[in-house]
């Protein structure tokens, strides 16, 4: 694709190697709601071409180079916003950090406010966590640059979906009939929000267990098999990905307890037997060893936790990429 | 000693109080209607204004609920602006809430906003008092006081009593005063801190959820209170099916209780909420389409009395927000009429007489204020409807000084030709041929 690009902009790919002239059709990816099923597909083709990238001695290519990226934290994140930023250094972007306590909002400024002056400073990329859903909506209306929303609230965390997408396709090869069984907090959860769009559109077989407590209302209209029985969440599954429970949570009377949430949910090696003898155990992180999941299970063979952090970097540097050097609007 | 008196000759009036629908005349003396009648007689020289053609003349519209914000929260609206928007969405009174900075909970702010309203020289004020001291829910205000001071009725603002008990009194004490009480009905323990209708659509959104229960156990609640202590009760902005069957059940046991829908929540639902924007976020939510087709119901069989446009400025930094920090309201005085017209007269659901009975007749009677009718010696107040003018909403001309309007845009049939106060114009639409001659309906001649 490359080789067609506008010589004007330089040569975004640089020397990576990629099977495809097509970019994404809009300018930013607030939610896994906006993209098609051969969208997502793209960027699952486009993050394996950057694993590559990270394996080599020198982890850079020059494809965003003298592109300018932020990452505009609004809410505390380890995780995300370190996968993002060495995502732009290997595809060697300009990458400036705002996190909340660095942010003109301690000083009261408003949001709108934050992202007009940012934008009045041209950056190509703006990275978006914030703890109000639809944060990332309003930045793309105020501003030119693309916007990816990295977490939004309860609404949607589509780059995690993404690299679960990937991380289950490289142990499963397919998503079409795989039981893919979503345990936790589903309520709060931005991570099962995106999973859930995600794996509908590639034709994954969903399985939704929580307490009742913790389940989203009108559940019989997002089209998924819901369950309170771990047993048979379990049963039969492919995948099983676990959710953190909050500890503030029991403050809002959804769980009693984390000792009776840990024994009626919590993912053991015992509970385990029931699954898939090739079952996979994700989790966004961070973990609560010994809520959702037993240490036992997050270290054991079935783990593929450190897999999707790896995978975190890759899924990033192909969104970053489609959305900054291969967009053809 | 001259009378000064104006003939308003060939319209068709809609006045169901005196069984009038059809081609009158109505004189207006000194601020009065004087003669209601077809081809009335009157004494040279009089002067005539010719009603245009194809408008239609009701007694006055009463907008049962308005947040006028001032004082307190004059960046947001001003008593003087208010009315001028209520002036142009045909309103010649309106029902003033009591939840401005400081509460209108006191005598003092009663008369303020009479004074400032009687310098606007637009449309009536009836201040609607709190029913507890600064809207705390704690301690009952001295609602003899308020009634001595102007207030028609008292309310809760913007927030439930939740003290079952202080509710009882309250209705108790306001009835002896001769007053009704105006309820928002919400259980905040069971909404929580929520931004929209708990469902489907919230959940998808990752929005917290404002159930419709929430809603409903309290109209139970205070229905029921009704019932106990014969106090009149009014639900304010009524907006889902559970409440309608409470308020239903309750006039079925004869208990003195009404209630009014707004505009937006019978013709908008949560499904309006993707995109997150703010101008949407009311309380209470727009709900799901089950709720819109029960209170288009509610409006037919009667269950429903008023129409209240639940007018709730905001200054337009304030609403540029994210969504789940953006405040509650919809400034609806400058729609309410076009939105009736298009959504409920033309497409069937409603008669126009059933549309005076909502927006003129039973809010005069609840609130127990003059208007309702133009029978003779009634006070000139006289909206004068265009049903099929072309209207597209522009909430960049409103006279609000809000914009946080969904319906800006909207292309809608049916407005507002002219607003009559006490006999004098308030307001005429320079876009209905012929609306220009009711300027000549002044008391300053």
């Amino acid at each position: 694709m490359s080789q067609q690009a506008d010589s004007s902009l330089g040569d975004p790919a640089g020397p990576l190697v990629l099977g495809t002239t097509v970019g994404l059709r809009t300018k930013d990816l607030l939610g896994i709601g906006d993209l098609s099923s051969e969208e997502i597909l793209l960027i699952l083709d486009t993050a394996e071409a950057m694993k590559e990238v990270g394996t080599r001695p020198i982890k850079k290519v020059p494809a965003l180079r003298g592109r300018t990226v932020v990452n505009l934290f609004f809410e505390p994140s380890t995780r995300t916003r370190m996968s993002f930023e060495i995502a732009e250094k290997r595809l060697s972007a300009d990458t400036l950090n705002m996190t909340a306590s660095g942010l003109s909002v301690v000083k009261g400024e408003t949001l709108v406010d934050t992202v007009r002056n940012l934008g009045a400073m041209a950056p190509d990329l703006i990275i978006v966590r914030h703890a109000s859903a639809g944060a990332g909506h309003v930045v793309a209306r105020l501003c030119s640059a693309g916007v990816i929303n990295a977490g939004d609230g309860m609404h949607e965390h589509p780059t995690q979906a993404l690299l679960d997408a990937l991380t289950i396709r490289q142990h499963k090869g397919r998503f079409d009939g795989l039981k893919v069984s979503i345990i936790g907090d589903l309520l709060h959860s931005r991570v099962f929000r995106s999973n859930l769009l995600l794996l509908q559109k590639l034709g994954a077989d969903v399985c939704a267990c929580a307490p009742t407590t913790l389940m989203l209302s009108g559940m019989n209209r997002f089209g998924v098999r819901s369950t309170t029985s771990v047993d048979e969440a379990v049963d039969g599954a492919d995948v099983i990905m676990l959710l953190r429970i909050q500890l503030e949570r029991m403050r809002g009377h959804f769980i009693p307890s984390l000792r009776e949430y840990f024994q009626r949910f919590g993912m053991t090696t015992d509970r385990l037997r029931l699954a898939k003898p090739d079952v996979i155990i994700m989790h966004p992180g961070p973990l609560n060893r010994g809520v959702e999941i037993a240490s036992e299970v997050a270290d054991g063979p079935y783990s593929v936790i450190l897999e999707q952090v790896a995978n975190g970097v890759a899924v990033r540097m192909a969104v970053l990429y489609l959305l900054a050097g291969g967009h053809q609007g | 000693m001259s009378l000064h008196s104006i003939l308003l000759k060939g319209g068709w009036v809609i006045d169901p109080v005196n069984g009038i629908d059809g081609e009158a005349d109505i004189l207006l003396e000194d601020g009065h209607v004087t003669q209601l009648g077809p081809e009335l007689k009157v004494r040279p020289g009089t002067p005539v204004v010719e009603v245009p053609q194809g408008c239609v003349l009701c007694p006055g519209f009463i907008d049962m609920r308005v947040h006028l914000s001032e004082p307190g929260y004059e960046h947001k609206e001003t008593v003087s602006t208010g009315l001028a928007a209520a002036a142009a969405g045909g309103f010649t009174a309106v029902a003033s809430m009591p939840n401005t900075e400081p509460v209108n909970d006191d005598a003092g702010i009663t008369g303020l906003v009479l004074a400032k309203a009687a310098e606007a020289e637009l449309v009536r004020v009836h201040p609607v008092g709190a029913v507890t001291r600064g809207l705390a829910g704690e301690r009952l205000a001295e609602l003899g006081e308020l009634r001595e001071a102007g207030c028609v009725a008292v309310s809760n603002g913007v927030r439930s009593v939740a003290d079952a008990n202080l509710m009882r009194r309250v209705l108790e004490y306001a009835s002896m005063c001769g007053m009704a009480v105006i309820d928002h009905c919400e259980d905040v323990l069971l909404t929580q801190d929520g931004v929209a209708n708990d469902g489907f659509q919230a959940a998808a959104l990752g929005l917290r959820g404002m159930p419709s229960a929430a809603e409903d156990i309290f109209v139970e609640r205070d229905v029921t209170l009704s019932g106990m202590t014969g106090a009149p009760l009014h639900i304010a902005h009524l907006s889902t099916r559970g409440a309608l069957e409470a308020v239903r059940s309750g006039k079925a046991r004869d208990f003195p209780v009404s209630c009014e829908v707004t505009p937006h929540h019978l013709t908008l639902t949560d499904d309006r909420l993707d995109g997150y924007d703010t101008n949407y976020k009311v309380n209470p939510p727009l709900r799901e389409q089950q709720d819109v087709e029960a209170l288009l119901q509610g409006l037919q069989d009667g269950t429903i009395d008023c129409i209240a446009s639940d007018h709730e400025p905001h200054h337009y930094d304030e609403k540029l927000v994210e969504f789940d920090r953006a405040p509650f309201g919809i400034a609806g005085l400058e729609t309410v009429v076009s939105i009736c017209l298009d959504r409920l007269i033309h497409p069937g659901y409603l008669s126009l007489t059933r549309l005076v009975e909502l927006l003129a007749i039973n809010p005069a009677r609840i609130l127990g204020v003059v208007g309702g009718s133009l029978g003779v010696g009634s006070p000139a107040d006289i909206t004068v409807l265009a049903p099929d003018l072309p209207v597209t909403v522009n909430a960049g001309e409103f006279r609000s000084l809000a914009r946080n309007t969904p319906f800006d845009g909207w292309a809608l049939r049916g407005g507002v030709a002219a607003s009559i106060v006490g006999g004098r114009t308030v307001y005429s639409n320079s876009s209905v041929d012929g609306a220009v001659e009711f300027e000549t309906v002044t008391s300053d001649q």
